[in-house]
């Protein structure tokens, strides 16, 4: 795509994108589906209203405070922030806008619909490490975790990336391609959301029984493959929705390039659920259905770098190694690493966005883009990923991550909420304990 | 350790910036980038292996 021959936004275009804007929430319905499908059966109801509250919180603490550090508003022009100056060149670093979404109804369209998608890409980000606390995160740690991300993490991320901040620069100062690319929020959605997975992993450490002191991990399968199954079919329309509209708002890509950018995401969607049926047919002599759901949402979230920069053939070939690095690092992170991670969500959202952001610098036309792509992803592991670590550390200490070990055993849903998700079915004794 | 490999992986990310900052020349400025990559997926395999110790320790 040549950003350089982009169409200003026109009445048309606006609309389009808001249509879009609203039928997005199901990438995140679908999420959110997932995340409870992988988890436990006396943990679903902690785990779905974990989601509810997450995103609740997520969007209340960034229209107050997160907006104003993203600096979208108020002229959208992304001129706004605190900058220094490093070989001569202005670093943005941190955006300055109104708090409380101060002037947003009479914000430029553009910008509307900038702070709506940067709203959602928040909710998106935030239910990610909850997938992978699944049955042992407290529903006041998400709660904590999802206030932090988007007061600080993702607002700071977002501007770099979006709002004129120094990583959507290095086009203009360095000569780096258009700067760095994430028009479907591969960066500041999900591969930020699958590090905070990885570190509240690390934290919360492994579910009781997971690893016992000799043997193979112990397997535990998530409860109910029909949600995680639909979850994924809401999770097309979601993502469909959403990489359009990115295109439309980021890239300011012309309406009759958007159909190609829906085709690639479900080209690539389409390319990873094959690589991974058949990677997990060959490994296991049947194809798994929750590694299968894996590489689908592995497909998309690449897709979500590049699905408006490359051409269809390019997108299969995307999916394609998304599908295959999907179910080999999950077992890879099981078996290996001892890293249990019960949705997936860091390989699926932290390598799958990678690989994205990666490829579109690889299949990019511009010179100098996959440098920019590479310092975009370099910023993730080396600057937000320890930065994150530590801000968790400390919200552990005040808000412990772990439920204690009754809770764990009488499962999230009883602990927390009084109640079971499914009040009419005998909750079997937990054989995994050793 | 975890700390340790947290440190390296942030010093990457400056061997990245200083790589922007410092080279004019396209190939140079992408090699080391690419060297400032990995150092931080060195630093990344430290914390992994530092949390692998720690949980190996922890077993029931």
């Amino acid at each position: 795509m040549n950003l350089q021959a982009a169409l200003p936004l026109t009445d048309s275009a606006f609309a389009l994108a808001l249509v879009l804007l609203l039928l997005a929430p199901l990438a995140i319905a679908g999420v959110a589906l997932i995340n409870t499908g992988l988890g436990r059966s006396r943990s679903a109801a902690q785990a779905l209203l974990g989601n509810l509250a997450m995103m609740a919180v997520a969007a209340i603490v960034f229209a107050v405070v997160g907006a104003a550090f993203t600096g979208n508003l108020p002229d959208g022009s992304g001129g706004a922030g605190h900058t220094f100056h490093l070989a001569g060149e202005p670093w943005n670093w941190l955006g300055a806008g109104p708090i409380l979404l101060g002037g947003l109804g009479s914000a430029p369209p553009l910008s509307q619909l900038a702070l709506l998608f940067e709203l959602l890409a928040v909710a998106m980000a935030v239910l990610i490490p909850w997938g992978s606390g699944a049955d042992r995160l407290r529903l006041s740690a998400g709660i904590a975790i999802s206030a932090a991300l988007a007061a600080i993490v993702f607002p700071l991320l977002a501007h770099w990336v979006w709002a004129g901040g120094w990583l959507s620069q290095l086009g203009i100062n360095f000569s780096l391609g258009v700067g760095f690319l994430d028009a479907g929020g591969a960066a500041t959605a999900h591969v930020l959301g699958g590090i905070c997975a990885l570190i509240v992993v690390w934290i919360a450490g492994p579910r009781r029984g997971k690893f016992p002191k000799e043997g193979l991990a112990t397997a535990m399968p998530g409860h109910n493959a029909v949600y995680v199954a639909f979850g994924c079919l809401l999770a097309l329309v979601g993502w469909l929705a959403w990489n359009v509209a990115g295109a439309v708002i980021w890239l300011h890509a012309p309406l009759a390039a958007l159909p190609v950018t829906a085709v690639n995401t479900l080209l690539s969607a389409s390319g990873a659920l094959a690589a991974t049926f058949a990677v997990t047919r060959v490994r296991f002599g049947k194809p798994d259905a929750s590694l299968c759901a894996n590489g689908w949402l592995a497909g998309l979230v690449a897709s979500s770098a590049c699905a408006g920069l490359v051409t269809p053939a390019e997108s299969i070939f995307i999916g394609l190694a998304a599908g295959v690095i999907t179910p080999l690092l999950v077992e890879v992170l099981e078996l290996a690493l001892s890293i249990d991670d019960p949705s997936g969500a860091i390989t699926v959202h932290a390598v799958g966005g990678l690989w994205g952001l990666l490829a579109a610098g690889i299949f990019a036309p511009q010179p100098g883009q996959l440098v920019a792509q590479l310092i975009g992803i370099a910023t993730l592991l080396g600057l937000v990923l320890p930065v994150v670590y530590l801000l968790f550390k400390l919200l552990n200490r005040i808000v412990p991550f772990r439920v204690d070990q009754d809770g764990e055993r009488i499962g999230m849903d009883l602990h927390e909420l009084g109640g079971g998700a499914y009040p009419e079915f005998v909750i079997h004794r937990d054989d995994s304990y050793r | 350790m975890k700390y340790a490999g947290l440190l390296v992986m942030a010093a990457g990310f400056f061997l990245s910036i200083a790589a922007v900052v410092l080279f004019s020349a396209p190939a140079q400025r992408g090699a080391f980038v690419v060297c400032g990559l990995a150092v931080e997926i060195l630093g990344l395999v430290v914390a992994v292996r530092a949390h692998m110790e720690a949980r190996g320790e922890s077993r029931p």
